[in-house]
């Protein structure tokens, strides 16, 4: 695509309203709670109240007993394990000898109502045997030590939480080394060691998960579902309930909600499609906000230890990134989520040598994994408070130390992610300008403060989830000779505006009103498959395909035109619903004309388009988390206020500047941007999942009063500003919005915290009580963890994780960088064994 | 979605039938205003009342009535927050309370929300205002259900917090209370209606007294302010609730008499009579306000059961203490 002159468009990059806009606003929209079917029964499930134990017994005739109940089941009937990643499908539809979380589903029931299935629930009888649980990643850490699986006699076997993974609680571990970092450190002129944490955080959808099933006469299951990934259920309910996948129909509802929470195949999905199985009536099932809390799979609680060297300019010579996540109970996306913790420090400022290690434990809580951002906000929390203290050191402004080290487009990083077109400098210049950052950093009145951070994330995984080659999302589109359009994908709308993203684009190439388009989608029956809305993937995946598909249909059109008018291709048009000459616009058809001549000529009009990313340039053992078409990047500066007497942070106005490539519908664009910006600032200042410790390991307030989150008074001005610097990878250049202006909210509102008061909050959330003690506290001798350089700096005031607990890394992946010119392939063992 | 129990419920039209018919109830009997506080305790089965008598249709109990400057004036106890937000004699003469109904949980909640129900506002506590599966997984506690209190192991008492913002401002304006029941009705002080630390049985009211009015003191050479401390702006119960009211000598700005409470740190509000004689006999300048946030910051001692570390929350009394008695420095235009 050409960056200079594109062609004028009508509907792209223009603020239309969602396709689905008016009947959202006026409640008209059926989300899966609203779903209601003849004959249906409403599902209850009871949940673990232990954190961690065996299952002796489950006694169900009491229930049974009750009047209006008409199935029980137990996990014995659903023996088959699942999960999102083929490497942890670790989950049962309802438990079977253990419970792993308070929360951990152990019985369901149906009843006629749902009262008499709340009844019937509580009359279930569990015995549990206890077993010690494990509730932080110290803890997990040093629990069992062995690897085998369970009954080889020793107790603590029974201790693991589960019988795979590394060893003991500890499920995943990472090393990879680009380069070489220890020789990196040896060129810096300054060495710094910090260690981080943050919090772990949930997503709070407005719209609890629910689900129905149903079986018709013929035998086929359909599942209605809050699920944001609708072909991964449908997979999972295929193993699962041992059912040719092709007797099973899962439609994805419009999601209230999601930012990752409704992404693995959930329990309940299972459970009313089985209980629909065994009943032959139709059974819902909607989540109380508690069991929400307790489905969580959100952001993962990471302690972070970076070490980073860097020249007197700021240039990164080497970088060496260790992340403790605690994973909950289940595996989820963790895999991905652990790389994901070390794979995007790389493609903002170029690092010359990079080494990650990173290890997942299993804790007896709710199972994390994806919230918006997936594993990435962590680091990049980290990493740009560190880059903050670094500027400090070398007297560096923290817009020069960033502005002076970007990013090349086109250009490939130390582990091997290709980076095409980048922004990121004109965003930074974009919120340094309208802040008028210079002008304030540093010479505010005391209690008043500016920070910037800056951000990058995916537009969409460049791998499918489970290893396949086709495509990641296809798009059919329907040409009917009234003139009327139907665009069928997979994707599902979480009100994103993936639906109307469609719309947009087939529109735009077609010429018609994007509201006259039909677009069908998330129904496994109907649609062609797409991977689903994770990893803000949609825009450019399913638009890509969508644009594909459209421009076929417009090339039959074009040919039945020409045939008949005889004007030549390059000079036919369409626009306003007609199809015509350039060069005699008044002499065109009507679209459904120009359907109806393609339609004479070649027979029905259908067209279809599909997308699969580029081949990714890493090969070594992990290169698969990381890769993505294209990169958004953003900027952020943010001005608090902080009240030193109680510590307590006001965060008045974030500038934000995010490169999108290309808006589809700008209104959308910012809309996700003061989304994410919302987001941020929750999780900044606030939100916390946090448990008792003390009190088997439940979850401290599973209640949307006591679970802090900002309302409107709490959230800031935000000024935005759209970057577009079309990316040739997005359907008319378009990246992903979705997901990366989330990423520079924490930082920047650390950062500007320490230019206000001066001292440095190295944990998120970012509480007045921990305000307070940095203030109150002695500033510290900074000490390095490991032997290294000694700054001997007097450190200013902090907050913070001082340690991080020891452990056993493993010898890493070792990858020659680019410009050592690695070919992208680890080394082998023993070419690493003859170079030391 | 949490399901309430199932209960008999009736709607009464006049004080004697809503007494006469608690009575006829029993222990199984409760009144319901605005049902803010019920309902969603009902849902939580931490009450389960099986006959639940509606005052809401009983005319008497939502007046506003009395002369702010000479006797007082008497609020019924089903006013709800926003009629009292809103009544311009409340607005005008007594600003605090209509600020710190203000303050209380949403704009939707203070439509339902009456005067009375906040003062008989459930204590509240982080492993008690959970539903039900939850208590069993910590096997309970004592309020409900259970024998241990989880926030101080050992203890025989509940440490519940007192979690009303009115209740604070009623006892620092000396407001009165009047209660009726089948066997009469009494008229006392708002202090009165409280006990002191026990989370469980909070006021003194018996079970078959209806709470029928507020009578506020007359307005004069006094005046009072309320802060309150909570992690958002809105929603939240207080974690700190500083009320404060003070009468000057007739003709100068020296304080006669002080009355300093502090909310939701305990299971009942506390006066901090060490802090009001630092304010006597001088006007409230900064040495006096200074020595008066100091004695109120040393008895505060908040237990770890509400949101917030408990030791900032009691870092906070002398920053919101001050800034209570500052509000107090020159008279507001109305
Ligand atoms: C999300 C949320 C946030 C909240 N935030 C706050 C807050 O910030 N500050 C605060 O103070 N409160 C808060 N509340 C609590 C509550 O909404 C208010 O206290 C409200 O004023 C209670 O009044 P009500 O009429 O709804 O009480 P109800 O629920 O009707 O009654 C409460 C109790 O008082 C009894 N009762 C009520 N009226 C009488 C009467 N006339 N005589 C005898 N007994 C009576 C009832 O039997 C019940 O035990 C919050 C509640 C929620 C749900
Ligand atoms: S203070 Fe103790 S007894 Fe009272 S509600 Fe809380 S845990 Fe229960």
């Amino acid at each position: 695509m050409s960056k200079t002159n594109p062609k004028p468009t009508r509907v792209v990059g223009k603020p239309y309203r969602k396709v689905d806009a008016a009947a959202k606003v006026m409640g008209l929209t059926k989300f899966a709670d609203d779903l209601v079917r003849p004959r249906m029964l409403y599902c209850k499930i009871l949940r673990s109240p232990v954190p961690h134990a065996l299952i002796k017994k489950i006694e169900t005739s009491q229930a049974e007993k009750l009047a209006g109940v008409v199935a029980v089941l137990t996990g014995q009937l659903l023996p088959i394990a699942y999960g999102i990643l083929p490497v942890s499908e670790d989950e049962h539809a309802l438990c079977i000898d253990k419970v792993r979380f308070v929360g951990d589903p152990v019985a369901a029931v149906a009843a006629l109502d749902e009262d008499t299935a709340f009844e019937a629930m509580n009359a279930i009888e569990v015995e549990y045997e206890p077993l010690p649980s494990f509730s932080s990643i110290p803890e997990s850490l040093s629990g069992p030590k062995s690897k085998g699986p369970a009954g080889n006699g020793d107790e603590s076997e029974s201790w693991r939480i589960h019988t795979y993974g590394e060893s003991g609680n500890i499920h995943k571990v990472v090393a990879l080394e680009f380069g070489d970092v220890e020789a990196g450190f040896r060129e810096a002129d300054r060495v710094r060691e910090d260690v981080f944490f943050y919090e772990g955080s949930t997503h709070l959808p407005m719209e609890q998960h629910a689900a129905l099933a149903e079986v018709d006469g013929d035998g086929k299951l359909c599942l209605w579902s809050s699920t944001q990934t609708p072909h991964y259920v449908h997979r999972a309910l295929a193993k699962v309930l041992e059912m040719p996948g092709s007797r099973i129909r899962v439609i994805a509802t419009p999601n209230g909600g999601g930012f990752g929470g409704k992404s693995d195949p959930f329990q309940h999905e299972m459970i009313v499609a089985k209980l629909a199985l065994m009943t032959g009536r139709p059974v819902k099932v909607t989540l109380t906000r508690e069991e929400v809390f307790y489905a969580h799979r959100g952001r993962h609680p990471v302690l972070m230890w970076v070490k980073t060297g860097v020249k007197k300019d700021g240039a990164i010579t080497a970088m060496h990134f260790r992340t403790f996540l605690d994973g909950g109970a289940y595996g989820s996306y963790g895999v991905a989520s652990t790389y994901y913790t070390g794979a995007l420090q790389t493609v903002t400022y170029p690092i010359a040598n990079y080494k990650f290690e990173g290890v997942r434990v299993f804790t007896n809580k709710p199972p994390c994994g994806p919230k918006r951002g997936h594993g990435t906000p962590q680091p990049r929390f980290a990493l740009e408070v560190q880059l903050d203290k670094i500027a400090a050191e070398l007297g560096i402004d923290p817009v020069t130390i960033r502005r002076d080290h970007l990013i090349q487009p086109n250009s490939l990083t130390a582990n091997y992610l290709r980076v095409g077109s980048t922004g990121l400098a004109a965003c930074i210049d974009k919120v340094v300008e309208a802040s008028g950052f210079k002008k304030k950093f540093g010479k505010l009145p005391y209690g008043q403060g500016v920070g910037l951070a800056c951000g990058s994330y995916l537009s969409g995984a460049g791998l499918p989830i489970y290893w396949n080659n086709m495509p990641h999302t296809g798009v059919q589109l329907r040409l009917d000779r009234q003139g009327g359009v139907c665009v069928m994908c997979g994707s599902i709308d979480i009100g994103q505006g993936s639906d109307s993203i469609l719309a947009y684009i087939v529109a735009e190439v077609l010429g018609i009103d994007p509201f006259d388009i039909r677009v069908l989608t998330a129904d496994t029956d109907l649609t062609p498959v797409d991977l689903g809305s994770y990893s803000s993937r949609v825009t450019l995946m399913s638009g890509n395909a969508a644009l594909q598909a459209a421009e076929r249909a417009r090339d039959l059109l074009v040919q039945a035109f020409t045939e008949k008018y005889g004007v030549p291709v390059s000079r036919v048009a369409f626009a306003d619903g007609r199809v015509f000459d350039v060069e005699k616009p008044e002499a065109g058809i009507s679209f459904a004309q120009a359907v109806q001549l393609a339609e004479t000529k070649f027979g029905t009009i259908g067209t279809v388009g599909s997308y699969t990313p580029p081949v990714s340039h890493g090969k070594y053992k992990g290169a698969g988390v990381g890769p993505s078409p294209a990169y958004s990047y953003t900027a952020a500066v943010a001005e608090v206020q902080v009240d030193p007497q109680t510590g307590i942070v006001r965060v008045d106005r974030i500038w934000i500047a995010h490169d999108v490539g290309k808006s589809i519908n700008p209104a959308l664009v910012m809309g996700q941007v003061e989304g994410s910006v919302y987001m941020g600032l929750g999780e900044a200042l606030m939100e916390e999942m946090s448990y008792r410790g003390n009190r088997n390991t439940v979850h401290k307030f599973p209640s949307l009063l006591e679970y802090k989150s900002p309302t409107t008074l709490e959230m800031c001005d935000v000024k935005t500003f759209l970057i577009e610097d079309p990316d040739p990878q997005g359907p008319f250049g378009a990246k992903e919005v979705g997901q990366g202006p989330l990423l520079p909210v924490p930082p920047v509102i650390a950062n500007a915290v320490y230019d206000a008061v001066g001292v440095r909050i190295d944990e998120i959330p970012i509480t007045p009580d921990k305000v307070l003690a940095a203030l109150r506290s002695k500033g510290e001798e900074h000490s390095p963890q490991e032997a290294g350089v000694t700054l001997g700096t007097r450190e200013p005031h902090r907050y913070g994780p001082h340690t991080i607990p020891s452990f056993d890394w493993p010898d890493p992946v070792r990858v020659r960088t680019p410009w050592e010119g690695g070919d992208g392939k680890e080394l082998l063992r023993e070419a690493v064994h003859a170079k030391e | 979605m949490m399901r309430l129990p199932k209960f008999e419920y009736f709607a009464p039209t006049t004080i004697s039938t809503a007494v006469k018919l608690m009575g006829g109830a029993g222990m199984d009997g409760q009144f319901v205003a605005g049902g803010t506080d019920l309902y969603p305790n009902m849902k939580r089965r931490q009450q389960t009342p099986r006959v639940v008598i509606g005052l809401e249709g009983i005319a008497a109990l939502k007046r506003i009535s009395g002369d702010p400057l000479s006797a007082g004036l008497t609020i019924g106890a089903a006013v709800t927050l926003t009629e009292l937000i809103e009544n311009r004699k409340v607005r005008k003469y007594y600003p605090v309370v209509a600020e710190a109904a203000r303050l209380i949980s949403t704009p939707l909640l203070q439509n339902m929300g009456t005067i009375g129900g906040n003062l008989l506002l459930d204590t509240r506590c982080n492993y008690y205002d959970q539903n039900y599966e939850w208590r069993r997984g910590i096997h309970f506690c004592l309020k409900k259900d259970g024998d241990t209190c989880w926030v101080a192991p050992g203890s025989k008492i509940c440490w519940a917090v007192q979690s009303s913002d009115e209740v604070p401002v009623m006892i620092a304006l000396g407001a009165g209370v009047k209660l009726v029941s089948a066997k009469g009705e009494r008229t006392i002080p708002v202090a009165e209606l409280y006990t002191e630390f026990d989370g469980i049985r909070y006021h003194t009211k018996e079970h078959g007294e209806l709470l029928t009015e507020i009578i506020l003191p007359p307005t004069g050479h006094w005046r009072a302010s309320y802060r309150k401390l909570r992690r958002r702006g809105s929603f939240d119960f207080p974690v700190l609730g500083v009320a404060a009211c003070v009468w000057f000598e007739a003709d100068d700005e020296t304080v006669r008499e002080a009355r300093l409470v502090l909310g939701a740190i305990a299971p009942h509000a506390m006066r901090v009579p060490e802090a009001e004689g630092m304010l006597v006999g001088r006007p409230l300048d900064d040495a006096s306000i200074h020595a008066a946030a100091t004695a109120a910051h040393a008895i505060a001692k908040p237990l770890d059961n509400t949101d917030f570390l408990m030791y900032w929350r009691k870092e906070m009394v002398r920053p919101f203490v001050e800034a209570a008695l500052k509000d107090l420095r020159h008279p507001r235009k109305s």
